[in-house]
């Protein structure tokens, strides 16, 4: 086993040392009637070369983003990863260490940590971020839980233009803690009153920008209306690379952004491992969950990191913890810092500017083809349109066609007929003039 | 350019351990790491939401990244390095195919709402690992979505109060044992229960006569570990479980430490109702610094229904993926969704190939050889430390500050002067149940060689500690890239982010 | 006249007419180590005995400061909130928590004098 580095020698010599006749005695504390004496029934172990064709082999049965036009996106988008991002994360000084717990040979995913959370506070446009979360469906529902301790109220509102997989989450938690939530409708037109919802008992209203269909908002007006009951702001954003080019949460008055980073140095894997992004006002940074790298010297007064604030954890506070979280996503934080680190300010607005073209002249193409309507009024590399069939159907024809066409909303909201024709579509820098035409083309042959 | 020096250079520098700025003071404006096209020029449709103003990242071009980074990499201690044996952490060897692997194509660019007609391979791998991990536990099911083993933990106990809610029964307790991870009170917390602690007995198990004791018809459940955060088996176990069930509540394993009894015992057998098995301990994916990590949950027959949304089931036309409640196929119960998407499925990926590659035969072997060595290690140091239990122990073993009675030598310290020997601490002050606590978790994937070097130096230590040179573990680590920090200033004036040198003077106002 | 009375939460309480001066003791600061951290209730507001009535926190841990009698806030020591080490250095003077107007003097009765919680801390060793 080419894992097991022990021989029979050595088994031998330390069962001596033991006293113990074989390692089976030493599970004598085990319940005579529980014990296994054999191997359960699954395959004997295999080289390196069978399970990677073994492996290799479930993935060929997948029609990858790779090997198709896609214009897939509802929370997960494909962008190109430099090279580089991948290889530094492989280091095994980075792969094969555990959280940071001691800071004195930890100090390169500290450093990592505290230039993640400086980024995620600059783009976000908010005063401070933590070391991130599971991911921006979590993140979300931690947002409001925050939201409940920091205002003491127990409802919160939530858009209808909000990723339906952020709701579930966020409700799953509503209804195992209690508090209540006013959901809205899906909101494809995003003509929604929200400031109306608000009343004395509100912790928060939750927001998307871009909306899950597609919409670019100004909620300023609602930061203000918040404020001035006394309830916060809470900006959820599931398309990192859009605040390159639009107005940051943070100018927009929220006290609290739930983003999802997947966009920035991460590869769809199937919807995870992901990473997400939680940022908020210094002032609240102790109703803060997750984890916080800060700041400090060591003994000899050289600048160093550590893990700061973590009365508010569960290995401290235990069932007083601010939230049960224990892992964050430390990887994925890591090649969003380092592909981030690569965009720089030039790169990454550059590259925001230019999903939002190719998302406009993919918007143009399908408008033109005379078979759709644009519902997105505004968008920054997302949108909706509506189909004169079923949305379901249609992305099922274009597959068997080896085109993922784009995302039904119905696949979210299948209880709701007034849906069944939208559907999502995203443009990012990877899509091609070639992939455009190809989708209009199969639009025109299926509709 | 103002550097920090160390006495001897000039740059701060010592050989190969090198000093680096953070990205922010290395920037350059207009200066980027990528080349990216011009981008079409098009009206735009921000709906007059463009951004004013600059953002203040910094610009760095690619050889300055990939230095950058590469240097902080060297200021990591890691299981690539050497022995990590971090009790309660399972820091194993994390083999490269499984990584490879999780980068193919077909899997790591898939998106997760593509038809269902072209991820057959994807759910196909899903459902396999979930056999595996049923076979394993010996459980009927199995829920997929959970991050992480704290997510898991969630996931089990918001089960068990949905199937409790479901029969109408509104039970309020959770029984938790005094030396239980910190995310179990937690846990049980988030989903609305109250906790009430169980002690230990004089053999670090849980109290069965103060366990039944608490007992009654409002405990929603007890929460267990098993083997235990103090290294050992629950040998009660069987009794714990049946004592529960005839209170009508139910019965979460935590699953943090089935690596010592993978292939041995099936949890299953010991009349779980759930339990959650950390992907990246048991079966290795690597733990990166603080996460992915994945949690999925195995079931009983009671709580299966209530697993949460999606889930891949079996069908005519192939494997389907079941999203809602009102899907056909569904069981109309899922208490709700826990995450966006699928799950983690590039950890997915790295376990089942994990998996496969030991197969039956090397998972019970791997199990074995953790527990060999952990019981190697509680026989070559008990006359050096002191044990906290009589052996033998599971995959980790346990030492309380005994040893460090009156020599002004605290546990700390005493770990701190480890990591100038090379090695990774054990756990620290955990379990709370035993005094000045050190945790030792060598894995199976440590040679006899390491050990024995390890023994070595922790038994030089002890000696040297007796001597009453406290002086010398006070000032540990002296090699290390930084010395002690100074977390009291950290948390008194958090400092959580860069800030350009003009405005530092504001944020501290 | 001034008395104080120790809890077994290991807080004091120093009374002078009907108002209350309340802290943690040399032995509580000790064994949290260093503190980094207070969150103080409002002037006005009512605690409990028992209760609730502050927060403390050091790098490795967090606890309750317990109302040791019921009365309404008339005062906080706001300068623990910037110089949280003020309550290391000087756990019984200027390290004090918040002043309560006492709801009943009797609540007093059953706690002990500074003989009875040396004793009582001296057995906790």
């Amino acid at each position: 086993m080419r894992y097991l580095p022990l021989t029979e020698t050595d088994r031998r010599a330390m069962l001596a040392k033991i006293g113990a006749s074989s390692i089976d005695s030493l599970y004598r504390d085990v319940p005579e009637r529980v014990r296994l004496n054999e191997p359960v029934d699954l395959p004997l172990h295999q080289g390196e070369l069978e399970v990677e064709r073994a492996i290799l082999a479930l993935a060929r049965k997948n029609l990858g983003t790779n090997r198709a036009p896609s214009f897939l996106g509802a929370g997960a988008y494909r962008h190109h990863v430099p090279a580089s991002v991948d290889h530094l994360i492989q280091r095994g000084e980075f792969l094969t260490s555990y959280t940071p717990y001691q800071p004195e040979v930890s100090q390169g995913t500290l450093q990592a940590l505290f230039e993640f959370q400086t980024q995620v506070a600059l783009i976000t446009g908010m005063e401070v971020a933590n070391a991130s979360m599971y991911d921006g469906a979590t993140a979300c529902a931690e947002a409001v839980m925050m939201a409940g301790r920091v205002t003491r109220r127990s409802r919160a509102v939530l858009s209808g233009g909000l990723h339906p997989h952020y709701h579930a989450v966020t409700a799953t938690h509503a209804r195992f803690l209690g508090f209540e939530l006013d959901l809205m409708t899906p909101d494809p037109e995003a003509g929604e009153d929200l400031a109306a919802r608000i009343d004395g008992e509100t912790s928060c209203v939750v927001v998307q920008n871009p909306g899950f269909f597609g919409q670019v908002r100004d909620f300023s007006a609602l930061g203000e209306a918040c404020r001035n009951a006394g309830a916060l702001l809470v900006m959820v954003v599931t398309e990192p690379i859009s605040l390159g080019l639009v107005t940051s949460p943070g100018e927009m008055g929220a006290d609290i952004v739930a983003a999802e980073g997947q966009g920035i140095g991460n590869a769809l894997s199937f919807g995870g491992p992901y990473v997400g992004l939680f940022a908020t006002r210094e002032k609240y940074v102790r109703q803060m969950p997750g984890r916080l790298a800060g700041e400090t010297v060591d003994a000899d007064g050289r600048r160093g990191w550590v893990l700061t604030l973590s009365t508010r954890e569960q290995h401290i506070r235990r069932e007083k913890a601010t939230s049960n979280i224990c892992t964050n996503s430390g990887l994925c934080a890591l090649a969003f810092t380092i592909h981030l680190a690569l965009l720089g300010e030039a790169g990454f607005t550059r590259l925001a500017e230019l999903n939002h073209a190719k998302a406009v002249e993919l918007a143009d193409a399908l408008a033109s083809t005379g078979k759709v309507k644009l519902v997105s009024e505004s968008f920054f590399n997302e949108f909706t349109l509506r189909l004169p069939r079923s949305a379901a159907e249609t992305v099922e024809k274009l597959a068997e066609r080896g085109i993922l066409g784009g995302v039904p909303v119905s696949r979210f909201y299948p209880d709701r007929p007034e849906l069944a024709d939208l559907l999502l579509v995203a443009a990012t820098e990877t899509t091609s003039g070639d992939d455009i035409t190809r989708l209009c083309a199969a639009l025109g042959e299926v509709l | 350019m103002e550097r920090e020096r160390t006495p001897g250079t000039f740059t701060g520098n010592r050989g190969l351990q090198i000093e680096e700025r953070l990205i922010f003071e290395q920037s350059e404006i207009g200066r980027t790491g990528v080349d990216l096209p011009e981008p079409p020029r098009v009206k735009d449709r921000l709906g007059g939401t463009r951004r004013r103003g600059p953002i203040g990242l910094p610009g760095l071009s690619e050889p300055q990244v990939v230095r950058h980074f590469t240097r902080l990499s060297q200021k990591n201690y890691a299981i690539d390095l050497g022995l990590y044996p971090l009790g309660s952490c399972t820091m194993k060897h994390n083999p490269r195919l499984n990584e490879k692997l999780a980068r193919a194509e077909g899997l790591a660019d898939l998106h997760p709402m593509q038809p269902e007609r072209t991820i057959q391979g994807a759910l196909e791998l899903i459902d396999t690992l979930a056999h595996w991990l049923k076979t394993l536990t010996g459980m009927p099911a199995v829920a997929m979505s959970p991050a992480a083993g704290a997510h898991g933990e969630l996931c089990g106990v918001m089960a068990i109060r949905a199937a409790l809610e479901d029969r109408g029964d509104k039970r309020q307790r959770i029984l938790v044992p005094e030396s239980a991870h910190g995310t179990n009170p937690a846990t049980a917390a988030a989903c609305g229960y109250a906790v009430d602690p169980i002690p230990a007995n004089e053999r670090g198990r849980v109290d069965l006569a103060a366990f039944k004791a608490k007992l009654g018809a409002d405990v929603a459940g007890i929460m267990i570990t098993n083997p235990n955060t103090c290294g050992l088996f629950e040998d009660e176990i069987l009794e714990i479980s049946e004592a529960i069930h005839a209170a009508g509540g139910y019965f979460y394993a935590d699953g943090a430490n089935f690596n010592a009894i993978v292939g041995r015992v099936r949890p299953g057998d010991l009349g779980i109702d759930c339990m959650h098995i950390n992907l990246h301990k048991t079966f290795s994916t690597p733990h990166g610094g603080g996460g992915p990590g994945s949690g999925p949950v195995v079931l009983s027959r009671a709580l299966a229904p209530y697993a949460p949304l999606p889930y891949v089931v079996h069908a005519k036309e192939g494997f389907r993926l079941v999203e809602h409640n009102a899907d056909p196929a569904a069981t109309g119960k899922a208490f709700g969704r826990l995450k966006g998407f699928h799950g983690q499925m590039g950890m997915f990926i790295r376990a089942l190939a994990y998996m496969m590659s030991h197969g039956a035969d090397g998972l019970r072997q791997a199990a074995g050889d953790a527990v060999l060595n952990a019981n190697y290690l509680l026989a070559s140091l008990e006359e050096d430390l002191t044990p906290a239990f009589k052996g033998p122990c599971m995959h980790e073993v346990l030492f309380d500050d005994r040893f460090l009675k009156d020599t002004g030598v605290t546990t700390l310290d005493f770990a701190k002067a480890l990591i100038d020997e090379g090695f990774h601490p054990m756990t620290m002050y955990f379990p709370l149940v035993v005094h000045g606590a050190l945790l030792m978790e060598p894995t199976e994937t440590e040679s006899k060689d390491e050990l024995d070097l390890f023994i070595g130096a922790v038994k030089a230590l002890a000696r040297r500690a007796k001597t009453g040179d406290a002086a010398f573990f006070r000032d540990a680590p002296k090699l290390t890239p930084r010395r002690r920090l100074d977390e009291t200033t950290a948390a008194r004036k958090p400092m959580l982010r860069w800030r350009p040198k003009e405005t530092q003077g504001q944020a501290a106002e | 006249m001034t008395t104080v009375k120790f809890t077994d939460e290991h807080e004091w309480i120093r009374l002078e007419n009907d108002v209350a001066t309340i802290g943690i003791t040399d032995y509580a600061q000790n064994q949290l180590g260093d503190v980094v951290y207070v969150e103080l209730p409002k002037p006005g507001q009512k605690v409990h005995k028992g209760k609730q009535a502050a927060v403390v926190e050091s790098v490795k841990a967090a606890s309750e400061v317990f109302a040791p009698v019921t009365g309404e806030v008339v005062e906080v020591n706001q300068n623990l909130v910037e110089e949280p080490a003020t309550i290391n250095a000087d756990p019984m003077g200027k390290g004090w928590f918040m002043k309560l107007r006492l709801s009943d003097r009797s609540e007093l009765d059953g706690l002990m004098d500074a003989d009875a919680y040396g004793k009582f801390i001296e057995g906790l060793h």
